[in-house]
């Protein structure tokens, strides 16, 4: 019987990548010395079990790569050598490295060698720097349990020559063993030497065991957790159905380190074998390879969810099955009040399910948080600063699609605090701030809002050189007074960039605007609060999900469109004496210090209007990615929840739309897209313009 | 033949199919200015009355708009206007084909504005003929052939790449 290995492909890289951040994450925590023995062996761990599954997957040049690391890290752990900020460098460098050697198998390309030699040959010279014997590791492949049924068991236990010295005794681990079921247990002796070669610390006896129980293998390997790391220990399923021996290449070997304190072996043993005990794949994952999931397809959901929701369909099966009874059968009137009700409970299951069912796609922010304690630590490096990164709000959640696409923005805005906010430990000093600085990243919910926050402690931004730049790259005149804070929001102005020099984190002048263009894109927001020499605030607003947006229902003839709530500042009646025309081109209307230039929505979308005077209709004021615009409209009718549907699934995309929906009646009603609709009427470049004049004008006040 | 009974005989032919595949290809058949046109049966999905769609801004002039499928949003063509004849005008029996196509790629959903629902035909392949070359006709590539039915020629079309 053969399987075909590569189905569990997906399985195994998802937990590589997994692993490959869980060691991240650790060695980020180390400190030079001898570190916390837990820390080194998640380390460990994580490593050791890329290395069997790539060597079980015929992925060898994974395998050969982790395989010295993890000699590196077995030395660390017994205390043998002593960390050095070197080796941890290197291996966060190995880390990225197997990650890009994991994510060319996974695209079905050979990984490229080129990067993990330099890499091997280092680990390799520390190897040799030193005569230590790496230690052999044997991964043997051990059946994951699979039935709930009475199953054979053969244990092999060989315990490590020295384990009654750290306090284990192998008696209490057969009673264990015994007390799981029916166990037939077999010693040998045959490593006892002769009585005067006895050193009477040391055990030399190892045993076979037959057990039959309903035991699952995490039971039998938990017993021997404590000298998992000196003992040979080995599990095997011995179903009558399947001979063990022929069948190996079924198995799915997944391989763990116990985590338990290894004392350090003392030298006459150090070429024992550790050996590994396997537990079975978590049954949930087989599933998900079945599915060639790749990274985005698929989401982890924590269990109370699944658990919610499986609760409303039970509801609603319920409701269904009584609403069937009543309408079986004869019909009579009085049934009547029945139905209405059943009707009524149909509509709130419905509800709460659908609410349940968002909530499944609602992760918490920490996936996109977890990338940045690495990126400070790498940048800060690079910049010779001081940086103490600060997470708070983690489990704040946000939808998946959200929160794929915020990453990158992100990313910009504290690459931008670091390099741009916070100052060189000498010049900290010099203001009489602490030598390390602070960045925040904080998340909370607010309204129904996610807000994300940037929070530096740095230099605060230079107004004066951001007014000087933006002179020079005539986005503002020399003459224009403007506030601080006009100032400060330059910054978002498209080809804007103050860094002296450009540097390869940021200045490549394509900077703020695209941030705030993609977190717009996601009808969201990004403000700026900046104190000099204080620090700044970078807050980033979201919806919860993309799913839904809160939208104003607006009427153009008989045509209804939805303008998202977000992008409304204010709908107000036209005073014609503030209207001007400008070159005979568009109009703009003068609202209180700014200009707002005007787009009919009927003419943009070819549509007849009811009114032909502004007068008539109403300006919805909205905020553009450059400023404020006014789109005129017929009529405003009520503002609802709106679900986002798709319109490029069926048909394409179509200018000045971002999307459709449903409205209560059944008919669709298309969502406006406010960046497209001012790129659809021409006016781009007229509201730059006049949000600028309006800026000016307010400073000439 | 009513809509009804359309939608009944487009269940019984997916169940059939598989006996036919060989030698006949089913089409259904409806008619547009007096003509006989037919589509692979495979394709459709269902037969609605005409409805009032919401008007997509500033598409061309044959696609009437989008209407809700249960849920899902999906763009009314109108074929008449887009093969240009004349008399596109909307009555009772005006009624919207759901197929699915090939656009850009991808397998997208469309209603199919048309006169009248006519019939579901079994073809066999030696019952059709190539179209002739008509030189610059800009409906002929949407033209899979000609089909003959008992004195009736159907044109059989083949409507990938509808939008473009």
């Amino acid at each position: 019987m053969s399987v075909d290995l590569s189905q569990f492909y997906e399985v195994f890289f998802e937990e590589s990548f997994e692993g490959l951040d869980a060691m991240e994450s650790e060695l980020l925590g180390l400190e030079p010395g001898t570190p916390d023995n837990e820390t080194i062996n998640t380390i460990f761990r994580a490593a050791h079990s890329i290395k069997g599954g790539s060597g079980t997957f015929g992925f060898n040049s994974v395998s050969e790569f982790t395989h010295v690391i993890e000699t590196l890290l077995d030395q660390i752990r017994d205390g043998r050598r002593l960390l050095t900020q070197h080796q941890i460098d290197l291996f966060l460098q190995s880390v990225d490295c197997m990650r890009d050697m994991l994510n060319c198998l996974r695209n079905n390309e050979e990984p490229d060698v080129e990067l993990a030699q330099p890499l091997k040959l280092a680990f390799e010279k520390i190897l040799n720097g030193d005569e230590t014997p790496g230690d052999d590791e044997a991964p043997s492949d051990v059946t994951p349990a699979t039935s709930t049924l009475d199953t054979h068991w053969h244990i092999s236990l060989k315990p490590g020559i020295d384990i009654l010295k750290t306090g284990n005794e192998p008696i209490f681990m057969l009673q264990e063993i015994a007390e799981l079921g029916d166990a037939k247990i077999a010693i040998d002796v045959s490593l006892v030497p002769m009585l005067n070669a006895v050193e009477p610390d040391n055990l030399y006896l190892s045993w076979q065991i037959d057990l039959t129980s309903q035991c699952k293998e995490e039971d039998i390997a938990e017993i021997f957790d404590w000298i998992i790391d000196e003992s040979e220990i080995e599990i095997t399923q011995s179903s009558n159905l399947v001979d063990n021996k022929d069948d190996a290449g079924d198995r799915l070997p997944v391989e763990t380190e116990n985590t338990q304190d290894s004392k350090p072996e003392n030298l006459t043993n150090a070429s024992t074998e550790s050996s590994a005990v396997v537990t079975p794949p978590p049954a949930p994952k087989k599933e998900a390879t079945q599915s060639k999931a790749t990274e985005s397809s698929s989401i982890r959901v924590s269990i109370d969810k699944v658990d919610s929701l499986i609760n409303m369909v039970g509801e609603l099966v319920i409701t269904q099955a009584m609403l069937t009874q009543l309408t079986d059968g004869e019909f009579d009137k009085s049934k009547l009040a029945s139905i209405q009700e059943g009707m009524a409970q149909l509509a709130h299951n419905t509800r709460d399910l659908q609410e349940s069912v968002m909530r499944i796609r609602m992760l918490p922010i920490s996936f996109v948080f977890s990338r940045f304690p690495r990126l400070v630590r790498d940048t800060s490096k690079k910049l010779n600063k001081k940086i103490n990164l600060v997470l708070r709000g983690e489990n704040t959640e946000l939808d998946k699609t959200v929160m794929e696409k915020i990453s990158d923005p992100m990313v910009h805005l504290v690459r931008n605090s670091m390099d741009h906010g916070i100052e060189i430990p000498e010049e900290r000093l010099a203001t009489g701030k602490e030598e390390t600085g602070t960045l925040t990243l904080n998340a909370y919910h607010q309204g129904g809002n996610v807000v994300v926050e940037i929070v530096d402690d740095g230099k605060g931004l230079n107004t004066d050189k951001i007014k000087s730049k933006a002179i020079e790259n005539g986005l503002i005149k020399e003459s224009d007074d403007l506030s601080e804070q006009q100032i400060n929001e330059l910054i978002f102005e498209p080809g804007f960039s103050t860094a002296d020099e450009v540097s390869d984190l940021s200045g490549r002048g394509v900077g703020m605007d695209v941030v705030r263009r993609n977190i717009q894109a996601l009808n969201g927001s990004v403000e700026l609060q900046s104190v000099k020499g204080k620090g700044s605030t970078f807050t980033i607003r979201l919806p919860l999900t993309l799913a839904i947006l809160d939208g104003q229902l607006i009427r153009v003839a008989d045509h209804i469109y939805i303008i998202p709530l977000i992008n409304i500042i204010e709908s107000l009646q036209i005073d014609p004496s503030k209207v001007n025309n400008v070159g005979g081109e568009y109009d703009v209307l003068r609202l209180r210090d700014e200009y707002v230039p005007i787009i009919r929505l009927h003419q943009a979308f070819n549509h007849q209007a009811d009114c032909s005077k502004l007068t008539e209709g109403l300006l919805v004021v909205v905020e553009s990615d450059n400023g404020k615009v006014g789109i005129w409209v017929d009529e405003l009718l009520g503002q609802q929840q709106v679900v986002i549907k798709s319109l490029e699934a069926n048909y394409r995309k179509v200018d000045g739309i971002s999307g459709a929906t449903i409205l209560g009646d059944g008919t669709v009603s298309l969502i406006i897209d406010i960046i497209g609709l001012v790129k659809l009427a021409g006016l781009r470049k007229a509201v730059r313009v006049n949000a600028l004049a309006g800026k000016q004008d307010a400073g000439a006040r | 033949m009513n809509i009804d009974e359309l939608n009944a005989r487009l269940v019984e032919s997916t169940v059939n199919e598989q006996d036919y595949f060989d030698e006949f290809q089913q089409y259904l058949t409806f008619l547009m200015n007096g003509e006989e046109y037919g589509v692979d049966i495979l394709r459709v999905q269902e037969i609605r009355g005409w409805e009032k769609c919401t008007v997509i801004p500033n598409s061309s002039d044959y696609v009437r708009g989008v209407l809700n499928l249960r849920g899902t949003v999906v763009p009314v063509i109108d074929l008449r206007v887009r093969f240009g004849l004349a008399n596109a005008e909307y009555s009772q029996i005006t009624v919207v084909i759901v197929v699915k196509l090939r656009q850009d790629d991808k397998d997208k959903i469309m209603g199919l504005v048309v006169d009248a629902v006519s019939d579901v035909h079994a073809l066999k392949r030696s019952q059709i003929n190539v179209s002739p070359e008509l030189g610059d006709n800009q409906n002929s590539e949407f033209i899979q052939g000609l089909g003959q039915v008992e004195n009736k020629m159907l044109i059989l079309l083949d409507l990938n790449n509808i939008l473009d």
